[in-house]
C-alpha cells in the first residue's frame, strides 16, 4: 500500500510533466513552422513602425487594426523556469513563447489589413502585459501580447 | 481583435489622419472597462494550461473588452462633435487576482 501511495505521488506528477514536455514541444515547433510560412507570405506587405508615409504616397483611406494573443507557458517549462530563478540567468523556456506570441500578433494584423484589402499598415506597435494571477504565482496566468497600427489603403489612379 | 465597430469616426494610432489635415482639437477621450475571467473559460485555459501555448478563450476575451473600451472612447469623441480620434494607444493593468483593465486613449479631433 505504502509503495503504491509512493508511485501515486511521484509517478502521477511525473507522467503529466512527460506528457505535456513532448505535447508542448510539439505544439511549438508547428507553430513556428506556420509562422515562418506566413511571414514569407507576408514579406512584401508594407509594414513598418514609423508614423510618416513614404513621400509620394497618396491615402484613400485608413482604419486601426488592434490584434492579440493570449500565450502561456506548459508545465514542464514552468518548473524548469522556477528552477531556473533560483541560480538566475537567461531562461531560455520563455524566450520561444515570448516571440512566438509577438510574431504571430504582428502577423494577424498584416494578414487582416491585407485581407481586408488596405494596402500597408504603419506605426505598428507592441505591447505585453501580464494577466492577472495569484500573488503566489500559482493558477492560470499567461501573457497578453497585443500589435497595433494603422492599415492605409492607397489611391488608385 | 474585431476592430470593426460600426462607426463614421476615422480611427488612427498616428498623429495626424493619413492624407487629411486637422483642423480643429476637442481634447483627450478615453474609455475602458474592467473583466473578470469567466470560470467556464477558466477551466479550459486550465487544461490548457498543462501543455502550453494560446489560450484562445483569454484572446477572445480580450479583444471583446478592447472592443468595449474602443467603443466608449468612440461615443466620447462623437459627442464632443469630433469626426477622428487620432493617436490611439491602448494600455492593460491588472486590478486585481483574476481581473484586468482595459483601456484606451486618444485625441479627439475634426479633419477634412
Amino acid at each position: 500500500m505504502g509503495e503504491f501511495t509512493l508511485l501515486v505521488n511521484i509517478g502521477l506528477p511525473l507522467t503529466v510533466l512527460v506528457i505535456a514536455y513532448l505535447t508542448g514541444s510539439y505544439l511549438e515547433r508547428r507553430h513556428f513552422a506556420d509562422i515562418r510560412k506566413r511571414e514569407a507570405r507576408m514579406q512584401r506587405f508594407p509594414t513598418t513602425t514609423f508614423e510618416t508615409l513614404p513621400d509620394d504616397w497618396e491615402v484613400a483611406d485608413c482604419e486601426l487594426m488592434a490584434e492579440s494573443v493570449v500565450v502561456s507557458l506548459d508545465y514542464f517549462k514552468r518548473v524548469i523556469a522556477g528552477l531556473r530563478a533560483i541560480i538566475g540567468g537567461r531562461i531560455t523556456t520563455y524566450e520561444p513563447l515570448l516571440d512566438r506570441a509577438r510574431r504571430e500578433a504582428v502577423l494577424r494584423v498584416t494578414e487582416k489589413a491585407k485581407a481586408e484589402g488596405f494596402d500597408a499598415v504603419i506605426n505598428l506597435r507592441l505591447e505585453t502585459s501580464r494577466l492577472a494571477n495569484s500573488d503566489s504565482g500559482q493558477g492560470i496566468g499567461g501573457v497578453e501580447i497585443l500589435a497595433f497600427g494603422t492599415a492605409l489603403l492607397r489611391t488608385q489612379r | 481583435m474585431q476592430l470593426d465597430i460600426a462607426t463614421d469616426i476615422i480611427l488612427s494610432n498616428t498623429e495626424t489622419v493619413p492624407g487629411k489635415k486637422i483642423t480643429e482639437f476637442y481634447g483627450v477621450v478615453t474609455g475602458n472597462t474592467v473583466r473578470a475571467k469567466h470560470v467556464g473559460r477558466d477551466i479550459m485555459a486550465g487544461l490548457k494550461n498543462i501543455v502550453g501555448g494560446e489560450l484562445k478563450g483569454y484572446t477572445e476575451l480580450l479583444q471583446d473588452s478592447r472592443r468595449e473600451a474602443t467603443e466608449r472612447m468612440i461615443e466620447q469623441a462623437t459627442a464632443m462633435g469630433a469626426n477622428a480620434v487620432v493617436n490611439v494607444r491602448f494600455a492593460t493593468s491588472s486590478i486585481t487576482q483574476g481581473a484586468s483593465e482595459l483601456f484606451a486613449y486618444g485625441t479627439a479631433v475634426r479633419v477634412i
